[in-house]
């Protein structure tokens, strides 16, 4: 089982959460007009396999927005801190 | 030189005792071949296959960086079927369907497979509405459907939960009877007889580390076990497009997601056809030995460890159960992963790709294995012509920049922002 350090409720299952996809993405500007920019942004995944930083949702408990750091190969899960914190670079 | 299988063969070596030669040659990377397949999953083999075969390209190598037929070839509920809605679709899983039901005589090797019927059911009205107007798509385009009601449904399959306590009651179905099961293992192995015996190389424990370029065309690729030239250059590695359309610098529209199935203590014939749930996704069978086979969604999130998270084991066997409440009690025997390419509209990509003499076939989240003749067909065509084959056009790397999103079922890697 995936367990998810929530930094308000402590570690819990992953399935009291939501999953968001990857956080390190950029969202284009508001007024960035090339389609493949925002093409890129939507439909395209680096899906790394090794480290990835990711949302989750703590939907059944503070309902905060995650970002986690996990490792796609083997799932071993780092720290996780709130999502409005914003991203470090 | 191959040995041909027939009876007579078979007798012939049971009455002398003589040994079975190897099925196919173990091959060595020559410096350079007409067309390099990256993958030797029963995509790759069927392609190596059908290019030598269809288009009589046979200095071709298939390169896989374990064993043959060890990916999710040998990892699928070995379901096949041809009850597609979209324009496309129906044409190109007919396509394959047909190709299947002459693939043992075509490789002759015994792939087993068993046309027992699929019934799709459907818990309300609208949703056997929707069953049937699917049907009336089938049969326009002169594939076999039937519309099954309540009653139809329970002279075929008594014990699904007809109570009135049940959680889904069932109001009819939709039955192709030419759809069934294979047995996949005998796929990959086939095919890799079947090509090898025209010529193709199969070479494994061969791991692609790099792509050669020249400007924006590839020419070959770096592997472990050195340099191979190559005219065109296919990648069919489904689980890992990203890693290897990565070393060619392409990013695509893939993320790799886990889909467990899972095998019950065998029993007896019990399960005769291939029954879909209607109310989840749930799929379940019954192999030769006698294990329920079944599987259902993806667990949910990107990953590529090949080991599955328990609460999907529960949510599968509430399917089971709520389905055919009468295998409640039988134990799991086994339940594994295999590493799905899932796409953003749920439909995969076969075609060119932004590099010259590059080709790409992955992204086939749930319906990679059914596909595998069609697509190794339509994929071959490709490589030897440069131009997409006509039922694989809507299959391109860059429909969603022209708002041509392919969206079957809904069922892409975006079931979690739902």
């Amino acid at each position: 089982m995936l367990r998810i350090p929530c930094p308000h409720c402590g570690e819990r299952d992953y399935t009291e959460f939501r999953y968001g996809g990857d956080a390190s993405k950029t969202r284009p500007a508001h007024d960035e007009r090339d389609v493949r920019a925002w093409h890129d942004h939507v439909f395209v995944f680096t899906n790394p396999r090794g480290p990835h930083r990711e949302y989750w949702q703590h939907v059944q408990g503070c309902r905060q927005w995650l970002i986690l750091e996990r490792d796609t190969a083997t799932n071993a899960v780092g720290t996780a801190r709130l999502a409005r914190d914003g991203t470090p670079a | 030189m191959t040995e041909r299988y027939s009876a007579l063969a078979l007798a012939r070596h049971a009455l002398t005792g003589a040994r079975w030669p190897r099925a196919w040659r173990r091959a060595d990377p020559k410096p350079h071949y007409d067309v390099v397949i990256i993958g030797g999953g029963g995509h790759g083999l069927a392609t190596a296959y059908y290019l030598a075969k269809n288009h009589r390209v046979t200095r071709v190598a298939v390169l896989e960086r374990a064993v043959i037929g060890s990916g999710n070839v040998g990892r699928n509920t070995t379901l096949v079927r041809s009850n597609y809605l979209l324009d496309g679709n129906t044409q190109f899983f007919e396509h394959s369907l047909r190709l299947w039901e002459g693939l043992s005589h075509e490789l002759n090797f015994n792939v087993m497979l068993s046309q027992r019927g699929q019934i799709v059911l459907a818990h309300g009205p609208s949703q056997l509405d929707v069953l049937a107007r699917k049907g009336n798509v089938m049969r326009l385009n002169g594939i076999d459907a039937e519309l099954l009601d309540r009653g139809e449904v329970e002279r075929l399959l008594p014990y699904l939960d007809f109570s009135e306590r049940a959680r889904f009651p069932i109001h009819g179905g939709l039955l192709q009877r030419r759809a069934g099961t294979v047995r996949h293992d005998a796929v990959a192995w086939g095919y890799a007889r079947a090509a090898s015996e025209l010529g193709v190389d199969i070479i494994e424990h061969c791991e692609v580390t790099g792509f050669l370029r020249e400007g924006d065309r590839v020419i070959g690729v770096e592997t472990s076990r050195g340099r191979i030239g190559a005219d065109r250059t296919a990648i069919s590695v489904a689980g890992h497009t990203s890693q290897v359309a990565a070393l060619a610098g392409l990013r695509v529209p893939v993320e790799s997601h886990l889909l467990q199935a899972f095998v019950t203590e065998p029993i007896k014939p019990f399960v005769d056809h291939v029954i879909s749930f209607g109310a989840e996704l749930f799929y379940i069978s019954q192999s030769d030995k006698g294990g329920l086979v079944f599987g259902g969604h993806i667990d949910g999130f990107n990953s590529y460890t090949q080991r599955g998270q328990f609460p999907k084991v529960q949510t599968v066997a509430e399917c089971a159960v709520a389905l055919i409440p009468s295998i409640s009690r039988l134990r799991l025997l086994r339940h594994w992963a295999g590493i799905q390419d899932m796409t953003p509209d749920g439909s995969p990509f076969i075609g060119r790709t932004p590099l010259r003499d590059l080709y790409l076939n992955g992204g086939w989240c749930y319906q990679g294995f059914k596909a595998t003749p069609a697509a190794g067909w339509c994929f071959a065509h490709t490589i030897a012509h440069a131009e997409a084959h006509p039922l694989i056009e809507h299959f391109s790397l860059e429909r969603f920049l022209d708002g041509n999103g392919y969206d079957e079922y809904g069922l892409g890697n975006w079931t979690y922002r739902q």
